[in-house]
Formats: structure tokens, C-alpha cells, sequence
């Protein structure tokens, strides 16, 4: 056996310290870039300014006429995010069947690669997904604001556009992901496209498509709290009015919500994926 | 050679993978609807290149190829997708997703002929049940029905691969392998009945196999191939142990099949067990 001397270096650890390297003096720019300074954190009057809103947050609001106030606008919030995902599934779900190689039959007879032509066909629809999800959901929410005035209905249009390009592509994704070779088997017996996408891609899809759809739904929460900002209706609105008071006490038992949400949807992700297994 | 009108005819057929490798070579044979015939010969000699050929997984090169009179090639898709319907391929090992239930796994063999409507309701409850249970008895696993076929041993998972081919009722069954992973008695039991139900149907049956006893004792006709030309193509009774002497020839192995071979001509129990990749 060899001494540990004679062993050859690892053939890696160059690249590797060259990588992290690169990486570190790529961060650099971006630090100054982006003005991060984090010694105004620590200038006195603003410890001071934070400290007395932060130390208002205790106790949390919880008198009747408040937490009622709560309730209805996060039923408001949960209504807009469910809503804005159903939505936003209409369009994702046959743009995902349309834009993914998974269902492709000319890929059937050329090792999974679709033919030129097809394609070329699956362009447009990637191109369609890339439009509705490149435009942020606030710039929606803002646009909607002023064509359907204040409320819930302009934050419902905005998810249901930007999530439905983010879903349909990461459900085509998913679907090129997982084993074809249920799907090609059944394609190859005659199976319509649909049918054998339902037989062999779904059962093996299904668990990755309701843990993303779950956590899309979670993120289209946090979403519409944000549009409320602007008006778009919900906890976001009441965050926003609470913060114009400096009522650090409404914030808080508002945070608590956000949270108790979140919980809420991991819990539901957790109890689906579950029940799939 | 005129091409018959129903059953399978190659003419001339040659096929070369991707990577420019020739698997098949000038390959001319027929098989009249209802023959059953068993394809030997080494790893690598091209047994699976010419089932997915005959399945119309893989497009030939050059020569033509006829399925039921017809060229599949120079159908459209949607014809081609037709024609299919009629043929079942049984995988040695089968594309079943490993969280699919049996019952669903073998009615997908009729994807085919139902309509979208129909596969998708019988997704959500398998009205077709006794049907898959028939064809599942066959096979000695009607108890299996509502298992899930990751719970499946390798050769229950092949029964369940051929009940769907069976239940699918293709006119030409291609089997690649299909007892591979049984003992030798169920492999046997397994093969007697998936050329008792070819029979009954009037469906060719084609299947490659690697127990050279069991092709010359289940199969009429035996085609032994050798580097993708046919070596020789002939009723089983009438293979001689030169005939598989010379098919199996091998530089390192050529001790080892010279001293498997019995001497007899005649003996149909000729056991030569060429070992698995």
C-alpha cells in the first residue's frame, strides 16, 4: 500500500478554489453596485426610530374590532391567491402539455428528440409562458388598479398572469423530467397523446406537480399580500394602513397571520404528498 | 420474396443506431399472421433492435417493412398511431410507474380503443375491472389487482406487462424477453400460456429469448441471429446443435458451448444457457 505522499492530488480541488474564487470577486461588484452599507443599521437615531416600532409590537392587536377587521381580510388574501392559482391553471396546464417534449410523437422514433418541425411548433407556446411571467405581478396589480379600479380583482388578474407562465413552465419541465418510458410504451400501443399522459407521465408527475402547485399557491399568499400595498385589497392593505399608523401592535398580530398561513399551506403540502405516497 | 398480405414481411431491411453502429443488415423474412417463432442468438445480435423495429419504435434505414399488408412508414401519424393499436410489445422489462396500481397498469393496453372520455374515467374508477382481472388470472396474479407495481417482484412485473398485451388483444405480440426474470418452471408455465392465448386469438406471436430451450420447446419456428444477418431460420425440430454451436461461437466461449451441447442431433431438451448481461 502506498504512503498517503504517493496518492495524486485531487484532480478537482484547482477548479474548484479557481470557481470560488471567481465567484467571490463577481460578489464584489455587486456589493458596491447595490450600496449595501450596513453601518447605517447601527447609526443611533436610526436604532432608535426601529427599536420604538419594533418595541410596539408587543402585545399584538387582538381587540374584537381588529382581529374581525383580520379575518375578513385574510379570507380577502386566501380568496385572491386561490382564485389568481385556478386561474392561472387554465392557462398553465395545456401550455405545459403544449410546450413540454414529453408527449411528442415524432420524438417516439428518434430517441426522445422531437422532429425539427415540432419544435419549432413549441416555440411560440415557450414563448408565450416567457411573456406572461417575465412582466413582475405588482406591475400587473398596478396596471389592473387603474383599469378595474381598487380591490381584489386586479391582484386576482395579476397572479393568474405571472403564475400561469411560471406554472406552465415548470410543469413542462416536470413532466420532461420524470421516466418517459411509461408514456412512450403507450404511445407506441396506439395510445392518444391525453390518455397516455394520464396512464404513464401523471402517476409519476404528481407528487413534484401538487409540492410546486402548493408552494405556488403559498408564494401567490405572500403575493397578494404585497399587491394589497397598492391597493389590490387584503392583508396587504391592512398592513399597509397599520404601518402608515405606526400601530406596531396591528403589524405584529398581521405577521403572526403570514405566518400562521405559511404553516398552513406547508401543512397541506405535507398532508397531500401524504396521501399520494 | 412477395409480401403477404396480413402478418409481418421485412425486406432488405437494415437499421444503424445513432452512433453509426449497424444492428441490423439486409434482413429479409416473413411471418405469416398466427406463426409463432422464437428469436435466438448472442448479447448484442440485434433481437431487440428487430422487435422495436417491428413495433415501429424504430424507423428501418433502408428495405421496407410491412405490418398487416401495410407500410407503417408511409402512413401518417395518425394512421400509424392506428396501426399500433394492433401491436403489442412486451418489454422484458416493463415500463409500469412504480406508484400505478396493477389494475390501471393492464387497462392501459386498451388506450388504444377508448375514447379520452372513457381512459379518463377509468383512471378515477376502473370500470373495466373484471376484464384486467381476467386477463390478470391468466397469469395466476388476479390477487395482485390492486397492489401497486412497485410492490411487484421483477417476474410479476413481467406477468403484469404480458396481461396487459393480452388484455390490449394485439394482433401481433412482440415479446423481448418476457420470462427473464422467472424461474425456469414459471418461465416455462408463463410462455405456454402466452402462446396458448397468440393461438386462440389467431395473433402472431415474436419472441426473443435467451434459453435456447425454451425457444425450440415452445416456439415452431426458430430464427437465430447473429450480428444483425439471420444465421438461419427454421422449424425448431430441425435446429442442430451445429446450428447453435455456430450461433453462440465465441473466441473466450467457445469451450464452454462445445461442452454444453449434447451430441445427439435429435435430442429436443438441448439446454444451453448463455449467461445474461
Amino acid at each position: 500500500m502506498n504512503p498517503p505522499s504517493a496518492v495524486a492530488r485531487d484532480p478537482a480541488a484547482l477548479p474548484r478554489l479557481l470557481l470560488t474564487l471567481l465567484a467571490l470577486a463577481l460578489l464584489w461588484p455587486g456589493l458596491a453596485l447595490s450600496e449595501l452599507n450596513l453601518a447605517v443599521l447601527w447609526q443611533a437615531d436610526n436604532l432608535a426610530t426601529m427599536g420604538k416600532f419594533v418595541g410596539a409590537f408587543w402585545p399584538p392587536a387582538h381587540d374584537a374590532d381588529f382581529l374581525d377587521l383580520l379575518l375578513t381580510a385574510t379570507l380577502q388574501t386566501l380568496a385572491m391567491a386561490t382564485a389568481g392559482m385556478a386561474l392561472a391553471l387554465l392557462i398553465a396546464v395545456p401550455a405545459a402539455l403544449l410546450a413540454s417534449r414529453a408527449l411528442s410523437l415524432s420524438a417516439l422514433t428518434r430517441a426522445g428528440r422531437p422532429a425539427p418541425w415540432a419544435q419549432a411548433l413549441r416555440w411560440p407556446v415557450r414563448g408565450l409562458l416567457i411573456v406572461l411571467r417575465s412582466v413582475p405581478e405588482i406591475v400587473w396589480a398596478l396596471l389592473f388598479v387603474r383599469a378595474v379600479g381598487l380591490g381584489p380583482t386586479a391582484g386576482v388578474l395579476a397572479i393568474a398572469i405571472t403564475y400561469s407562465g411560471m406554472l406552465g413552465k415548470v410543469y413542462a419541465e416536470i413532466f420532461e423530467s420524470v421516466d418517459q418510458k411509461p408514456t412512450r410504451a403507450l404511445l407506441l400501443a396506439g395510445s392518444g397523446r391525453l390518455a397516455a399522459f394520464c396512464y404513464g407521465t401523471l402517476p409519476n408527475a404528481a407528487g413534484e406537480l401538487l409540492s410546486y402547485t402548493v408552494y405556488r399557491w403559498e408564494c401567490a399568499i405572500r403575493a397578494s399580500v404585497v399587491m394589497g400595498f397598492v391597493g389590490a385589497g387584503g392583508l396587504g392593505q391592512q398592513m399597509d394602513l397599520s404601518m402608515r399608523m405606526f400601530a406596531g401592535n396591528e403589524v405584529a398580530s398581521l405577521l403572526l397571520t403570514f405566518l400562521a398561513l405559511v404553516l398552513l399551506a406547508d401543512a397541506l403540502s405535507r398532508l397531500l404528498r401524504g396521501r399520494l405516497q | 420474396m412477395t409480401p403477404r398480405l396480413t402478418g409481418v414481411g421485412l425486406t432488405g431491411v437494415g437499421l444503424t443506431h445513432a452512433n453509426g453502429q449497424a444492428a441490423l443488415t439486409d434482413l429479409t423474412l416473413a411471418v405469416a399472421q398466427g406463426e409463432r417463432v422464437a428469436i435466438i442468438g448472442p448479447s448484442g445480435a440485434g433481437k431487440t433492435s428487430l422487435l422495436r423495429l417491428l413495433a415501429t419504435a424504430l424507423q428501418p434505414g433502408s428495405g421496407e417493412l410491412r405490418l398487416f399488408g401495410q407500410q407503417p412508414w408511409a402512413l401518417s401519424a395518425r394512421q400509424r398511431q392506428q396501426l399500433r393499436r394492433r401491436i403489442g410489445l412486451i418489454h422484458q422489462s416493463p415500463p409500469l410507474p412504480p406508484r400505478q396500481r396493477v389494475v390501471t397498469a393492464v387497462l392501459a393496453g386498451r388506450l388504444g380503443h377508448w375514447s379520452l372520455a372513457k381512459a379518463l374515467l377509468n383512471l378515477i374508477y376502473p370500470q373495466e375491472r373484471q376484464a384486467a382481472s381476467a386477463a390478470l388470472a391468466r397469469l395466476d396474479l388476479s390477487d395482485k389487482l390492486y397492489e401497486h407495481c412497485d410492490q411487484l417482484s421483477g417476474g410479476q412485473q413481467q406477468r403484469v406487462g404480458i396481461a396487459r398485451v393480452l388484455y390490449q388483444g394485439a394482433e401481433l405480440i412482440l415479446a423481448d424477453e418476457p420470462v427473464s426474470a422467472m424461474d425456469p418452471v414459471l418461465a416455462g408455465h408463463t410462455l405456454e400460456i402466452l402462446s396458448q392465448e397468440a393461438q386462440q386469438r389467431g395473433s402472431t406471436l415474436i419472441a426473443s429469448l435467451h434459453a435456447v430451450d425454451l425457444a425450440l420447446g415452445h416456439f415452431p419456428r426458430v430464427i437465430g441471429l447473429r450480428d444483425g444477418r439471420v444465421l438461419f431460420d427454421k422449424p425448431s425440430q430441425t435446429v442442430t446443435p451445429a446450428d447453435l454451436e455456430a450461433l453462440y461461437a465465441n473466441a473466450q466461449l467457445q469451450t464452454d458451448v462445445q461442452t454444453s451441447v449434447p451430441a445427439s442431433p435429435v435430442a429436443p431438451p438441448v439446454t444451453l444457457h448463455i449467461p445474461r448481461c
